[in-house]
């Protein structure tokens, strides 16, 4: 075990080279609805429980497909009616269990990347192949399913090994040169998209993607009032597009169908939408775009910034 | 070190489900079902009368709002008994104020050792579910199946003799299961459920005793969880559910009838610096010239009698 993560340097948040996006835009805005399956009788993973009861976990399951049965269609009317395209997180089985759903995200031109197979089959215990095959399995998936040459990954369930964002850049080379597997959604430290260096050298990067503004950690870890949220999503987006007047940022709202689209939330998000959309400045993109432009406008910058301010503030 | 391989096996890797229990269908898709006067919204409102043991085995598990403490634990046996003595009443009193027709989901042991209780339940015609034998008696997977069997047959048998008829309605301790808790209901008469929370209508469940119904019991804007589990203020609970309201109404119009199940536990929401809130929610959803008020029964023979068993 490693004491560091030592994916990418230290970078000061302050006096970075200019981050300009298209048109002046001072926040790249991007909506990533997390479509997942959970699996009603999954295998054990001897590093993580899948469910707190013995199968049939009637309660955690029965959520869950309530955000496929009922949420999906609320939330995709909701990111139409503000002009957004989704960048789905998507657990691939999805692609065999409800292609409807995946036919409606292509018809609308939305993003779909690698969030594992089932979000009920961990990372946790995995040797490198078998990471690898898994990875591999669900990128030629989404390919198979939609013509989509995955770009980004968000591991299932958050769970990870030590080679996980390498794996995920190789698998992505080999089926798809420098267009697919460049980016990915699992670091948590920055407000920018940032270089992160893998194992086999490629041209990969960091799209913030927050937590803090994730429906689930705020609705049922955090337990927030759901007006509450709609808040924390406008104060969230006011800072970065006053700080994106002098630099770019990236706000992400990840969200749950099983959480945001339940009838007594739903008006939060719709709220914030309705806000962030209404600032001229803002550009509405995917997470693959904000990697595409990053990576040809801004990779190289940043990384000479990184080291040259590697020995110190002088 | 690697993971058996069947941890890469995926048997369920297909269209619909990973079980066969019901079909997918996505609900914007289905027919749209038309409650009686044209009325939008379905408001069912349940109130759960538990009897949670002192000597909790908690087999499989503890049952959430269940004992916490070392044995003897007073307080939470108290604080839950005090919803089927004092909280119960006042909810009922709630409801006559606001013509209100509620579900009672009951313990049958409840039920058998509480005759006042039952007997004013049945005298007002209340539609019962059967809520299991305890909380502390869950159906839960892994279960011995005749074990399970003979806890279906007494929580139903003991409830349909005290009810004087036969309980059309199931809620499960905790929404637990077995994997054969559906077939059971079937086998023993029940024609709805209220476990899987999946759904704002209901839709149909398979069992090898033929049909069976899914009533979705919402568990996110319930009482217990909003304000227990969530720790919102009650305020803050009956803004969602006036929120809820709002929005599925909203949704009827566009896609035909919709559903609100409104679960409540007297020992919540029956305390005295909480009851107003609920009133204020009774009147709320009552005032709405979109809502039809009814029980779980009512409603699913009004589902019943424009969709295929």
């Amino acid at each position: 075990m490693k004491e560091s993560l030592g994916v990418y340097d230290y970078w000061p948040y302050e006096d970075r080279p200019r981050l300009e996006w298209p048109n002046g835009a001072r926040v790249a805005f991007w909506v990533a609805p997390n479509i997942e399956f959970y699996e009603l009788d999954p295998p054990a993973n001897p590093h993580r429980k899948a469910w707190p009861q013995p199968s049939p976990a009637v309660p955690g399951y029965s959520i869950r497909d309530y955000g496929n049965r009922v949420g999906h269609r609320r939330q995709m009317a909701l990111l139409d009616k503000y002009g957004i395209r989704g960048s789905v997180s998507l657990s691939v089985a999805l692609c065999e269990h409800h292609p409807e759903i995946i036919d409606m995200c292509r018809e609308r031109d939305w993003e779909l990347f690698s969030h594992g197979i089932y979000n009920t089959r961990y990372t946790y215990g995995m040797s490198e192949a078998q990471e690898r095959a898994m990875i591999r399995d669900a990128m030629e998936s989404i390919h198979r399913h939609t013509g989509q040459k995955c770009a980004g990954y968000l591991a299932p369930a958050l769970s990870h090994s030590e080679r996980t964002l390498d794996l995920f850049a190789e698998v992505g080379s080999e089926l798809f040169g420098d267009e697919g597997g460049f980016y990915t959604c699992d670091l948590f430290h920055d407000d920018q998209p940032t270089p992160v260096s893998v194992r086999n050298g490629k041209r990969f990067i960091s799209v913030p993607y927050s937590l803090e503004m994730n429906d689930t950690i705020v609705y049922a870890v955090n337990k927030v009032e759901p007006r509450h949220y709609a808040t924390m999503l406008k104060r969230h987006f006011d800072r970065l597009y006053e700080e994106g007047a002098e630099s770019g940022t990236v706000m992400c709202i990840p969200t749950h169908n099983y959480q945001v689209s339940c009838p007594h939330r739903i008006k939060a998000l719709e709220e914030a939408l309705e806000y962030i959309t209404g600032h001229d400045d803002v550009w509405v993109t995917t997470g693959r775009e904000i990697a595409e432009h990053y990576l040809a406008h801004h990779y190289d910058t940043a990384l000479a910034d990184i080291e040259k301010r590697k020995g110190g503030a002088r | 070190m690697s993971l058996d391989d069947a941890y890469f096996d995926y048997p369920w890797r297909r269209h619909g489900y990973d079980h066969e229990r019901y079909d997918w269908s996505m609900l914007a898709d289905r027919p749209a079902i038309n409650w009686p006067e044209g009325k939008r919204l379905a408001v069912w409102v349940n109130l759960s009368l538990e009897f949670y043991p002192l000597n909790q085995r908690g087999e499989p598990f503890p049952v959430p709002n269940g004992m916490k403490m070392p044995y003897p634990d007073l307080r939470h046996f108290t604080l839950r008994d005090y919803g089927n003595r004092v909280g119960v009443y006042r909810c009922l009193k709630a409801f006559d104020r606001h013509d209100v027709r509620p579900t009672v989901a009951i313990n049958s042991q409840l039920a058998r050792d509480t005759p006042y209780l039952i007997q004013r339940l049945v005298e007002r015609d209340t539609e019962l579910l059967c809520h299991g034998w305890n909380m502390d008696h869950l159906h839960y997977g892994g279960q011995d199946p005749e074990q399970e069997r003979e806890l279906v047959k007494r929580s139903l048998d003991t409830l349909n003799q005290l009810a004087g008829r036969p309980v059309r309605g199931w809620l499960s301790p905790a929404r637990n299961q077995s994997w054969h808790t559906p077939d059971l209901l079937a086998e023993h008469g029940v024609d709805y459920c209220a476990d899987w929370v999946n759904d704002d209508m209901p839709y149909r469940f398979r069992t090898g005793h033929g049909p069976l119904t899914m009533m979705p019991l919402s568990t996110e804007i319930e009482d217990q969880f909003v304000i227990g589990q969530n720790l919102h203020s009650e305020d803050a609970w009956v803004e969602q559910v006036k929120d809820a309201a709002d929005f599925l109404i909203e949704e009827a119009r566009q896609q035909g009838g919709r559903m609100l199940g409104l679960s409540l536990h007297p020992w919540m929401i029956g305390q005295p610096h909480r009851i107003a809130c609920l009133e204020a929610v009774l009147a709320d959803l009552m005032g709405r010239p979109e809502v039809w008020q009814a029980t779980a029964g009512e409603i699913l023979d009004v589902f019943n009698a424009q969709s295929k068993a």
